[in-house]
């Protein structure tokens, strides 16, 4: 954290993380400044999810740290020891964590506006009123304001997905995490999904986008990550890691997906 | 060439959405239905002519007041039963589904062994719990104790009964809440611990109505098999409605217009509990196709 400057929000050293014997992550860095878009790119199995979710301890760490905003993230540091966080106060650090998932996971059970609603009254201690207006704001932020009352089912894959966004949005995120945003998606209904990360990123919000969109990460990413094996293979502006890849699998990777 | 003119010549030709549709005949279905029918008329006739059924009888006691008390002790051990079984049941559930190892091994060992011994069983250990324990005592676990009480004035025959029932439905309600919590996707729990819900509140809102939906047939399979299983008590002299008819027709000798007697109280309060599931189902339902 010393060296860190000031305006890192996302801040990841050393990120180990083992399944059993295989090692998903093998030491990964990654520094994300407030107010830029990091998108990450790189083949399945890269380990690319693994590092997205380890950033929020949806994982736990094998080894490394996590710290957003100056704030460790799942451990209390004592020294040299990190010692575990209690759940509720992972919960806690994680209200101020937005995560997008890829297959949505709306709750079917409750209409949009609750489930934008629900967070901020439990986890935040928000009153109902003021989440509720705050839901409506979202809602008409990402062009969905009359459908406050339906239920998940009742909408297309790209409405859900940016009703799943607002619902992250609503407890006012330091960071937003998105896990392929648009992988479960009908081609069609992408564009609309897109469009709304492009209005954050727009916004001056702090976002890391997982995703395989290769035109997207050139037009909104500050930085672009490629990852391969569990490593960061090479990082940098989308100019140069995009159009002049350094390394031979990032130019290999790219020449399948462009 | 030819062809082609004759065809065009055909004066009526229709087109094609005005072609009739001959749906398939089903005779095969008629006979089935027909075969049906008779037995039905058959087993209607039998109810009606048999002498030994004995209507008269029947209509003598369905509404006898000492029926009717059966009737409302019968329902009495059924919710008492239920809400302390399925209270238990829950819990035993969530020790089963957490993390700790021991907690997840008493919940089984409990549903393992509670499953094992058969109802009836179980029923006469209660009933015999005062050969075991004289006394129930409240104090420390193996240490002095604070307040003592004799083990029949704390359980009755009627105590005994709901325990019995209880402490066996609990094991199976666990079963089917476990279930019904694993049928719930992966992705609803991390989406809501993702969004930093408390523990209980992730359980309590998200996955426990979505659970309840294979829940809710399952525990009204499992309320009905209850409510029957009441019966079984009655060998322990529980004025409940099998002892009571029992009884009467211990007395009487009319065994079989008795046994109707009970099976019609049993036939409409079942019915009344699958109307009660038909509503719950619905309620949890929200939000989905099927």
């Amino acid at each position: 954290m010393s060296e860190a400057s000031s305006d890192v929000m996302v801040d990841v050293r050393g990120l180990r993380k083992s399944f059993g014997a295989q090692e998903v992550l093998r030491g990964v860095d990654l520094q994300v400044r407030a107010g830029e878009v990091t998108v990450v790119l790189g083949p399945s199995g890269s380990g690319k999810s693994t590092l997205l979710r380890s950033i929020n301890h949806l994982e736990k760490l094998s080894a490394g740290t996590v710290s957003i905003d100056g704030e460790l993230i799942g451990y209390r540091r004592v020294g040299n020891r990190l010692h575990e966080l209690r759940e509720r106060e992972v919960l806690r650090q994680r209200a101020r964590i937005g995560f997008v998932f890829q297959n949505f996971n709306l709750f079917p059970h409750l209409t949009v506006v609750e489930n934008l609603a629900e967070a901020p009254v439990h986890a935040l201690g928000v009153p109902l009123a003021e989440a509720r207006a705050l839901a409506e704001e979202l809602l008409a932020r990402v062009g969905l304001a009359e459908r406050a009352d339906a239920y998940p089912r009742q909408l297309s894959g790209g409405q859900q997905q940016r009703i799943a966004i607002a619902r992250a949005l609503a407890l006012r995120p330091k960071v937003l995490l998105f896990d392929e945003p648009t992988s479960a998606l009908d081609p069609e209904l992408v564009g609309e999904v897109l469009d709304v990360i492009k209005d954050l990123a727009r916004a001056g919000t702090t976002m890391v986008v997982v995703t395989h969109e290769i035109g997207f990460a050139r037009e909104v990413a500050d930085t672009v990550v490629f990852m391969d094996a569990g490593r960061v293979v090479e990082q940098g502006p989308p100019a140069q890691v995009l159009d002049a890849p350094r390394h031979e699998r990032t130019r290999a990777f790219l020449a399948k997906v462009l | 060439m030819t062809t082609t003119v004759d065809h065009l010549a055909l004066p009526t030709q229709p087109a094609d959405a005005e072609l009739t549709v001959v749906p398939t005949r089903h005779p095969g279905r008629w006979l089935a239905v027909a075969a049906a029918l008779v037995l039905v008329a058959q087993f209607g006739h039998a109810l009606v002519t048999n002498p030994g059924l004995d209507w008269p009888t029947f209509w003598q006691y369905l509404f006898d007041p000492s029926v009717l008390n059966g009737v409302w002790l019968t329902l009495q051990l059924t919710v008492l039963a239920a809400v302390f079984g399925f209270t238990l049941g829950l819990v035993l559930a969530f020790m089963r589904l957490s993390r700790s190892p021991l907690l997840r091994a008493v919940a089984y060992g409990y549903v393992w062994l509670v499953r094992s011994v058969p109802l009836l069983v179980q029923v006469l250990f209660w009933f015999n719990l005062s050969y075991l324990y004289d006394r129930i005592q409240i104090g420390v676990p193996f240490g002095p104790g604070f307040f003592s009480i004799s083990t029949n004035s704390l359980v009755s025959a009627m105590g005994a009964a709901v325990l019995a029932l209880a402490v066996n439905e609990a094991a199976f309600a666990s079963e089917i809440v476990r279930a019904g919590v694993l049928s719930v996707d992966q992705g609803q729990l991390e989406a809501a611990a993702a969004l930093g819900l408390p523990r209980w509140r992730q359980l309590r809102r998200i996955v426990l109505p979505q659970a309840m939906r294979s829940i809710a047939p399952n525990a009204a399979n499992q309320l009905i098999g209850l409510f029957k299983n009441t019966s079984i008590v009655s060998v322990m002299a529980i004025m409940e409605l099998f002892y009571t008819v029992q009884v009467i027709y211990g007395r009487t000798s009319r065994v079989v217009p008795m046994l109707l007697v009970a099976t019609a109280w049993y036939v409409v309060l079942t019915t009344v509990l699958s109307g009660f599931q038909w509503w719950v189902e619905r309620h949890f339902g929200k939000g989905s196709r099927r």
